[in-house]
C-alpha cells in the first residue's frame, strides 16, 4: 500500500472511520461508518462530501481564451469555442477509431480553460492533451488542490454559509471565491444526478475547509461506494466501465454532448480525432446503444452478465457494464449496451444471472430524475 | 455455537443444524439487499452453494455446512435483506438442515477458534 498515493484529506477520512481502499493509484475512502446505503440516501435527502482529489485538473493557456478553445477543439467534439466565460460543458476525448480515450469537464474561466479529467486517465490525457497542442498552448497540470465535492438537495445551504455567493450559480456555472484568504474555483456540477459543487481548492486549506463543512448539521461524509451508486441512478457513465476506447460516442448515448457547430453542416464540422467514425453512427445508425435496465425480480445484475432476447438459446445480444442496487430506486438498476433493435425503452429482454435468464426492461435514464438548478 | 472459516454460525438442537452468517461477516458483507433460499424439502451436498447473497458491494453465497435436507427457510430475510445486517445471529438465521450424520461438526471451530480466526 505504500506506494499509493494519499490526498490532503486521507487523515481526515481515517478519522472519521474510513474504509480506505486503492483506487486509481490513490488510497481513498470506499465508505464510512454510516454504510453505502445510508450515505448513498443521506446524499439524495441532504448533503454529501465527497473527496475526489484523485482526479486530474490541468489549465491550458494560449494567446487567449479562443486561441486555446481552437486548439483544444482538435481533440475532443465539443464546442468549446462557443461556450461562455463562467460556464462548464461535458466532453469526451476521442480516438482515431471514434472510441472514448476519456471523458472530461471543462471551464472557460477566463483567460484559460480549465479542464478536469479521470485519475485513472490523467497521465495519459495530460500526454495526449501536450503532444497535440504543444508548444502554442502551454498544459499545465494543477498538483497543489485537492478537488472536493459537495452534492445534495442541501449542498447550497451548507457551502453558502462559509462561501457567500455560491448560491446565485446556477448549474454548470464556474467562478472563483475566496475561503480564508484562499482562492476556490467552484463549479455547479457533479456525478450524483443531485445539485451540488465541486471545489478545487489549494492543498494546504483542504482539511480546515473540509472539517468547516462537516460541522454543517446536514453534510456527511460520502465515500466512493455510494458515489458509484448516486452516479448509476443517475445515469452517469464510469470511464473504463461504461465508455471506454472502444466505444463512440453515440453509441455511448452521449449525442447530446457533441454540439450542432461541431456535427456534419456546422462551422466548425468534424476536425477531431475518428470524426468520420463518429459521425457515421448518426441518425440511429449506431450498432449498439447504451440503455438503462431494470432488472424485474430483485437481485442485482452487475458487470458483464450478458442479455438475451429469449429466455432461452440465441446468442447474446448486449451486455451489463454497470449494475447494482439502487437505494434511491429501492431495487436492483443497471446500465449497459443492446443491439440497437432491443433499445427501445419498455423492450423486455434476458439477463443470465447464475445460469438463470431472468426478466430485465429496458429503462430510460436516468432512473432518479435530476434536481440540478439550471 | 460452532463456526465455519466461510463465516457461518451452526446452531445444534438434535438432528437439526441451524444456520446463519456471522456479525463479522455480515458487517464485511455491508448492507445486504438480496437474499436467495434453498427450497424447503430440498437435499443438499456439504459445501453445495444454496444461498446467494448480494449487498451493495457484492454477491456472495453461502455453502452448506453438512449433507442433510433443509427443512426450515427464513422467508423473512427474502422479504428484508436489511435483517441480515441488524441481527445476523439471532433473528436473521438463513435455513435449517435435517442431518444424519453430525461428525463433520467436529471439524467446525468453536467461537473462542472463530474468534482468532478473524483475528
Amino acid at each position: 500500500m505504500s506506494d499509493l498515493k494519499i490526498t490532503p484529506l486521507t487523515e481526515l477520512h481515517r478519522g472519521l472511520g474510513a474504509k480506505m481502499v486503492p483506487f486509481a493509484g490513490y488510497l481513498m475512502p470506499v465508505q464510512y461508518p454510516m454504510g453505502i446505503m445510508k450515505e448513498h440516501l443521506h446524499t439524495r435527502q441532504k448533503a454529501g462530501l465527497f473527496d475526489v482529489s484523485h482526479m486530474g485538473q490541468v489549465i491550458l493557456r494560449g494567446d487567449s481564451y479562443s486561441a486555446v478553445a481552437e486548439a483544444f477543439e482538435r481533440l475532443i467534439p465539443m464546442d468549446v469555442l462557443g461556450l461562455p466565460e463562467g460556464r462548464q460543458r461535458y466532453g469526451v476525448f476521442t480516438n482515431d477509431a471514434g472510441g472514448i480515450e476519456d471523458d472530461l469537464m471543462f471551464a472557460n474561466r477566463g483567460d484559460h480553460l480549465f479542464v478536469v479529467v479521470n485519475a485513472a486517465c490523467k497521465d495519459a490525457d495530460i500526454a495526449r492533451i501536450k503532444a497535440a497542442l504543444e508548444p502554442a498552448i502551454t498544459v499545465e497540470q494543477v498538483v497543489d488542490r485537492a478537488l472536493i465535492a459537495l452534492q445534495g438537495p442541501r449542498a447550497e445551504a451548507a457551502l453558502e454559509a462559509l462561501v457567500p455567493g455560491v448560491a446565485a450559480m446556477r448549474f454548470m456555472d464556474v467562478a472563483t471565491f475566496s475561503y480564508n484568504g484562499a482562492e476556490l474555483w467552484i463549479s455547479r456540477s457533479g456525478y450524483t444526478g443531485e445539485d451540488g459543487y465541486e471545489i478545487s481548492i489549494p492543498e494546504a486549506v483542504t482539511a480546515s475547509f473540509a472539517s468547516a463543512l462537516l460541522e454543517h448539521p446536514e453534510v456527511e461524509p460520502i465515500g466512493l461506494g455510494a458515489r458509484d451508486s448516486l452516479r448509476l441512478e443517475g445515469g452517469l457513465c464510469l470511464y473504463g466501465h461504461d465508455i471506454d476506447a472502444d466505444t463512440r460516442p453515440l453509441e455511448a448515448a452521449l449525442g447530446w454532448a457533441i454540439q450542432k457547430v461541431r456535427r456534419p453542416g456546422g462551422a466548425r464540422e468534424g476536425g477531431f480525432p475518428g470524426a468520420a467514425k463518429v459521425f457515421a453512427d448518426l441518425n440511429g445508425a449506431a450498432p449498439r446503444k447504451r440503455v438503462g435496465l431494470r432488472p424485474d425480480g430483485r437481485a442485482p445484475m452487475r458487470e458483464g452478465v450478458e442479455l438475451f432476447a429469449s429466455a432461452e438459446g440465441g446468442a447474446p445480444i448486449g451486455r451489463i457494464t454497470s449494475g447494482g442496487f439502487g437505494p434511491t430506486v429501492g431495487g436492483p438498476v443497471a446500465m449497459g449496451y443492446v443491439n440497437r433493435d432491443y433499445a427501445t425503452p419498455y423492450t423486455q429482454i434476458f439477463g443470465e444471472l447464475r445460469g438463470k435468464r431472468m426478466p430485465v426492461t429496458i429503462a430510460t435514464l436516468p432512473f432518479v430524475a435530476a434536481n440540478f438548478k439550471r | 455455537m460452532k463456526y465455519t472459516e466461510e463465516h457461518e454460525w451452526l446452531l445444534v438442537d438434535g438432528d437439526i443444524v441451524t444456520v446463519g452468517i456471522t456479525a463479522h461477516a455480515a458487517e464485511q458483507l455491508g448492507d445486504v439487499v438480496f437474499v436467495e433460499l434453498p427450497e424447503v424439502g430440498g437435499e443438499v451436498t456439504k459445501d453445495d452453494e444454496i444461498v446467494v447473497i448480494e449487498s451493495v458491494k457484492a454477491a456472495s453465497d453461502i455453502l452448506a455446512p453438512l449433507d442433510g435436507e433443509v427443512v426450515e427457510v427464513n422467508d423473512a430475510i427474502v422479504d428484508e435483506p436489511s435483517k441480515v445486517n441488524d441481527d445476523p445471529e439471532g433473528e436473521a438465521w438463513f435455513f435449517k438442515l435435517k442431518v444424519a450424520d453430525m461428525s463433520p461438526m467436529d471439524d467446525y471451530m468453536d467461537e473462542a477458534g472463530y474468534k482468532s480466526f478473524i483475528g
